[in-house]
């Protein structure tokens, strides 16, 4: 196990609910993890799995209301920074944890120049005159690679193409060398090449830095080439987690393994033309009406009566590879 | 090949840039700058490029919904390029779309099953109980419930509006599908059920897809053949395996080396290219490519490479593949 001081964020049975008129639905459910100094954590899943939720409730960001954080704890190098008051939380958010989200242009305020949004996050936490902030910013931007950085700090968000602009998120976000970075989707909105660019560049700076990284994608292949460890979530809780190489070689939930099968892979050559993707039925369940039992045996192959009516609790299967499937052993010889 | 089912020749479509009180023209958007490309019968034809490289404008050109500046659009053999509205009519029966939104392309106001049965309507195909029984079909074909017809768009997930989308689509019985993006809105679990749909149905009713996404992965799992589009040109186009065994343009070769792969063993991603797409106001003369490209030379920033066989139907419009058929500098 890791060393203590090595850790970074410590989160325990975690539970954000959202009180809606169609009733309370619990977006995240007893989510457990840490994330180590210079470690990258993925945590994957569906839209309404809750891995955004997540992000904004380490981030004490959670809309409220409709929403609330009604349990557990987020340890972020040894402070709950769910006990904070708001104004020891400002304190925190921007300077030792970072968040850079999926579309830069509705992050960036457009009416104000690209290194002054800089300095003003660098001017909230530390005590530096402006000029000093502002050569820190044009570092910071030099740093995310961006040609030109005087100039460009000069310039307003809608100067900057949609990659240079994720890349001031990026410089922004690291500016006060934060402990952790939670990266929400923060290549969805970019084009292929861009995206590989950018990738590139946050586990450079991470490695740099040794900041620990949350990374939240639907992307397998994303996970695949950053991650070291990986969460798969399903409707509000993990029923996956393991080291990435272990994850993909031999998942152990049918819902990891279906969403595995279900993606094309490029290159699709020696297959032959049109071959039938495997899918998985049905849709994600609406997080009002969850079953009482596993929430993907519905759409599971292998769902036994059990299945519908008890929740299978996580269960290590070696080496720290948790699933929560009442089928794991299974799950390998039969799908 | 087959018989094509559509030509399309030198596709141009050119928006004016206006500024200033006059609205006087400052700048050409080249968003189609010359594309040819035939599709046979039954045969899927993957548009691939990112943003702003004229896919979805080729798409809408193909229909007419957006006016081409120039070129030609050939369906089963009539020109139909410059027909009136009323000339187009028939032609229309023929050729569908499916967009990539299913939010923002269905009428909130209005049932499925008017949604679906609509177009046979408009063009009097059907009515009263006939148009009931052949819409309940449609809604059977692409695995929708006929106890559906009658709830609203809200009242459907996202893979299940695209599934209505389909099924007008096919309620015409079109020869020509064209895709735009329809998979990209879903959800990966829900993705592979559409894509499995769209199979099925061209196996069953053998109509051709152009099949327009930014998703390599999807469009080789769908394609028979691949073009590969950058700031409105052409650069690649073969059969798809040949594509990705043996890309041959240097943009070909960045965008594969440039999707992550699902596994933690294969070798990590390189960016092959830096920098961003070029604005299509003013595109660099000579390749477009060239200013991103590693190989670019001295003659790429003057000489527009044409499109070249270079064997097996595989055709480039690289300089460096002229005469040879190869990419020395990569092969």
């Amino acid at each position: 196990m890791a060393n203590k001081s090595d850790l970074v964020l410590d989160v325990k049975n975690l539970k954000t609910v959202f009180f809606t008129n169609s009733g309370l639905f619990k977006a995240v459910d007893d989510l457990s993890f840490t994330v180590k100094r210079g470690e990258t954590l993925a945590i994957v899943g569906e839209s309404g799995c809750g891995k955004s939720v997540t992000a904004l409730s380490l981030m004490r960001l959670v809309p409220d209301p409709p929403g609330r954080i009604v349990g557990g704890s987020v340890t972020l190098e040894g402070t709950d920074l769910l006990a904070l008051d708001e104004a020891q939380m400002r304190a925190v958010r921007g300077n030792r944890i970072s968040m850079i989200f999926q579309e830069p242009m509705t992050s960036l305020n457009p009416v104000i120049r690209i290194g002054d949004q800089i300095v003003e996050a660098v001017r909230l936490h530390r005590n530096l005159s402006r000029k000093e902030a502002g050569e820190i910013a044009v570092e910071m931007l030099r740093l995310v690679r961006i040609p030109e950085p005087a100039r460009r700090a000069r310039e307003y968000p809608h100067q900057l193409s949609g990659g240079m602009r994720q890349r001031a998120m990026i410089a922004m976000a690291l500016a006060c060398r934060p402990a952790l970075l939670i990266a929400d989707e923060p290549t969805t909105a970019l084009d292929v090449t861009i995206q590989a660019q950018i990738l590139a560049l946050i586990l450079d700076l991470q490695r740099e830095l040794g900041t620990g990284l949350v990374l939240i994608t639907h992307d397998l292949g994303v996970v695949a080439q950053t991650a070291q460890r990986v969460i798969v979530m399903y409707a509000g809780r993990k029923v996956e987690e393991a080291g990435v190489e272990a994850l993909f070689a031999a998942p152990k939930h049918p819902y990891t393994r279906g969403l595995m099968a279900s993606i094309p892979a490029v290159p699709a050559s020696g297959a032959p033309a049109q071959a039938r993707l495997n899918e998985i039925p049905g849709t994600v369940p609406s997080l009002v009406r969850l079953p009482q039992g596993c929430a993907f045996a519905p759409r599971c192959k292998l769902a036994v009566k059990r299945c519908e009516a008890e929740y299978p609790p996580l269960a290590d299967w070696g080496g720290g590879h948790l699933a929560a499937c009442w089928r794991a052993e299974e799950v390998a010889e039969v799908a | 090949m087959t018989e094509a089912l559509l030509e399309v020749t030198d596709l141009t479509k050119h928006y004016p840039v206006r500024a200033g009180v006059l609205r006087r023209q400052v700048g050409t958007v080249h968003a189609v700058d010359g594309v040819s490309f035939s599709l046979g019968t039954g045969e899927t034809l993957g548009l691939v490029g990112e943003s702003g490289c004229g896919k979805s404008t080729v798409a809408r050109s193909v229909l007419r919904l957006v006016e081409p500046t120039s070129g030609q659009i050939r369906l089963e053999g009539e020109d139909i390029t410059h027909l009136s509205k009323t000339a187009l009519r028939p032609h229309r029966r023929s050729m569908q779309i499916v967009f990539q939104d299913p939010f923002a392309s269905l009428n909130p106001r209005m049932t499925a099953g008017d949604i679906v049965g609509e177009p046979l309507a408009v063009h009097g195909l059907a009515s009263g109980k006939e148009l009931e029984a052949r819409v309940a079909r449609l809604f059977e074909q692409v695995g929708l419930r006929p106890d559906q017809m009658q709830n609203f768009p809200h009242q459907f997930s996202g893979g299940q509006r695209q599934r209505i989308c389909i099924a007008r689509a096919l309620a015409l019985e079109p020869r020509l599908i064209v895709c735009d993006e329809p998979v990209s809105a879903l959800d990966v679990s829900i993705q592979a059920q559409v894509i499995n749909l769209l199979i099925d149905l061209q196996r069953q009713h053998g109509f051709s897809y152009l099949f327009i996404a930014h998703d390599l992965a999807v469009v080789a799992h769908i394609s028979h053949r691949v073009a590969v589009m950058y700031l409105g040109r052409i650069v690649e186009i073969a059969d798809k395996d040949e594509l990705f065994r043996n890309p041959r343009h240097p943009y070909t070769q960045a965008l594969l080396a440039s999707v992550p792969v699902a596994n933690p063993l294969a070798k990590k991603l390189v960016p092959l290219v830096d920098g961003d797409v070029p604005s299509p106001v003013n595109p660099p003369s000579g390749c477009a490519f060239h200013t991103r490209c590693r190989f670019a030379m001295e003659r790429c920033r003057t000489e527009r490479p044409a499109l070249l066989d270079a064997g097996d139907g595989h055709q480039v419009a690289c300089l460096l593949n002229e005469g040879t058929g190869r990419n020395n500098a990569v092969a």
